[in-house]
């Protein structure tokens, strides 16, 4: 590789596509941010209700958690982005993508919670019904703080599993990081340069998470009941 | 869903082209678990051998594997390997390519959590009774790991079967790629999603039941 700034060359070709490359590497963190947040707060709600549900809510949470797990995600982007329309929803492939990725996402945080929850003994929850806490008390007080600690290192590895699914987003016209370098490859043509580049931009962040997943693991590993 | 009138007449229409559509991606999904578990039997033999010079880059490939998204390793995989001059695979077959090395370093971590749960006694045994090291691997290390490691071998199965919708981004006829087709020159967008939804699900689910009956079979050691 030639390390001169001359026209032509990759790191002249990488300086004239920085906007949009830092745009990409924008529209990806925004859009795995926004989902990996849709995903932990309907995730939590969809695991209460999947683990203390009523009796009809059970069956319906579980059969939204495996539809959502036997699906691929890309064809779940693909009918949310076209099927919204039809409902009369007009929504930028942008959202369409974030909406897809979050609901998608919902349901591994679901199953998530559902394994931390029931990996807290009986016990605790039979305590705490008999000092008489009330229901949103024995969550918040007691089952929460011990199954979050649990849910810690899977949720990390959704994260990872989101920021790497935006690039299904570039399927339906999202410039996210792979199509803005995919962008600057049909200008340039250095196409293994570019690719060499995304891979180590998407490496750098996912290995951040990751290695922060093994770190909350570690941190939390004395848990034993 | 105000004025959306289903029209199935399509899908009946396009059955044949989904049924082969689906074949393609369980046919994709498998070829490329198998080559996959050959690559990462190899690279977890690697991983567990102790050798600075090989654990190192075996660490490497499984480590970027896991962070880089498949779709961007499939692209450069087609795109890329003809700067190289390697040029004689064709859209499939470079599909492959990349779901295998995508499913070797997952396999990678399989084999070697079972390689590593695998009791010390029984390769002690083995060494006890005469056997030379390549048979105490072959008559009774593999086949124990095979065993306990079949339930994740499974699930690898299952999310490879789903991660070959992606080759519909390199324009290799599977059921996304497909349903995309028909949904683009119909314009029946509940009717074709809602199949091609419906046909990923039961497949999932039917290979999910065939896995229970193999574990039932052969995971439980007596």
């Amino acid at each position: 590789m030639d390390f001169s700034m001359a026209p032509g060359t990759f790191l002249f070709e990488a300086w004239q596509a920085r906007q949009s490359l830092l745009s990409g590497l924008g529209v990806t963190m925004l859009s795995s941010a926004l989902s990996i947040v849709m995903a932990t707060v309907l995730g939590l709600a969809m695991g209460v209700a999947l683990t203390f549900g009523w009796w009809w809510l059970r069956p319906l949470a579980r059969l939204y958690v495996d539809v959502m797990r036997g699906l691929p995600l890309l064809v779940l982007i693909l009918f949310t982005y076209y099927g919204l329309a039809l409902f009369g929803i007009n929504v930028p492939a942008f959202w369409a993508g974030v909406i897809a990725l979050g609901g998608f996402a919902t349901a591994h945080v679901a199953e998530n919670f559902r394994g931390a929850v029931q990996s807290v003994p009986a016990g605790q929850m039979e305590a705490a019904k008999a000092i008489g806490l009330t229901f949103g008390k024995r969550l918040t007080h007691v089952i929460l703080p011990q199954a979050v600690r649990r849910m810690l290192p899977p949720w990390v590895n959704t994260a990872l599993e989101i920021v790497k699914g935006t690039t299904l987003l570039s399927i339906i016209g999202v410039v996210e990081l792979l199509l803005s370098a995919q962008q600057a490859m049909a200008r340039n043509y250095m196409i293994i340069d570019f690719y060499l580049l995304t891979a180590a931009l998407y490496v750098a962040i996912n290995f951040t998470l990751a290695q922060l997943g093994a770190m909350l693991e570690r941190r939390y590993s004395y848990l034993r009941y | 869903m105000i004025d959306y009138h289903f029209d199935w007449a399509v899908i009946a229409r396009n059955a044949d082209k989904l049924g082969d559509a689906l074949l393609l991606g369980l046919w994709l999904a498998v070829v490329s678990l198998v080559i996959g578990s050959v690559i990462g039997l190899l690279a977890a033999y690697a991983r567990v051998s102790g050798k600075r010079w090989l654990s190192g880059p075996v660490w490497a490939y499984v480590e970027f594997i896991r962070c880089t998204p498949l779709l961007l390793l499939i692209f450069f995989l087609y795109f890329g390997l003809p700067e190289f001059d390697i040029s004689f695979l064709d859209k499939t077959q470079s599909f492959v390519l990349s779901l295998s090395l995508y499913a070797g370093a997952y396999m990678c971590e399989v084999f070697r959590a079972g390689l590593a749960s695998i009791p010390k006694q029984y390769v002690e045994a083995a060494k006890a009774i005469g056997m030379r090291p390549w048979q105490r691997q072959v008559y009774v290390v593999l086949p124990v790991m095979f065993r306990i490691t079949l339930p994740s071998i499974g699930n690898n199965l299952i999310s490879l079967f789903k991660d070959t919708s992606l080759a519909a981004a390199i324009a290799v006829p599977e059921l996304t790629f497909t349903a995309r087709q028909i949904n683009a020159n119909t314009f029946r967008v509940m009717e074709v999603w809602l199949t091609a939804s419906a046909l990923y699900l039961a497949s999932a689910y039917l290979i999910a039941m065939i896995l229970r009956l193999l574990e039932r079979r052969y995971a439980s050691i007596r």
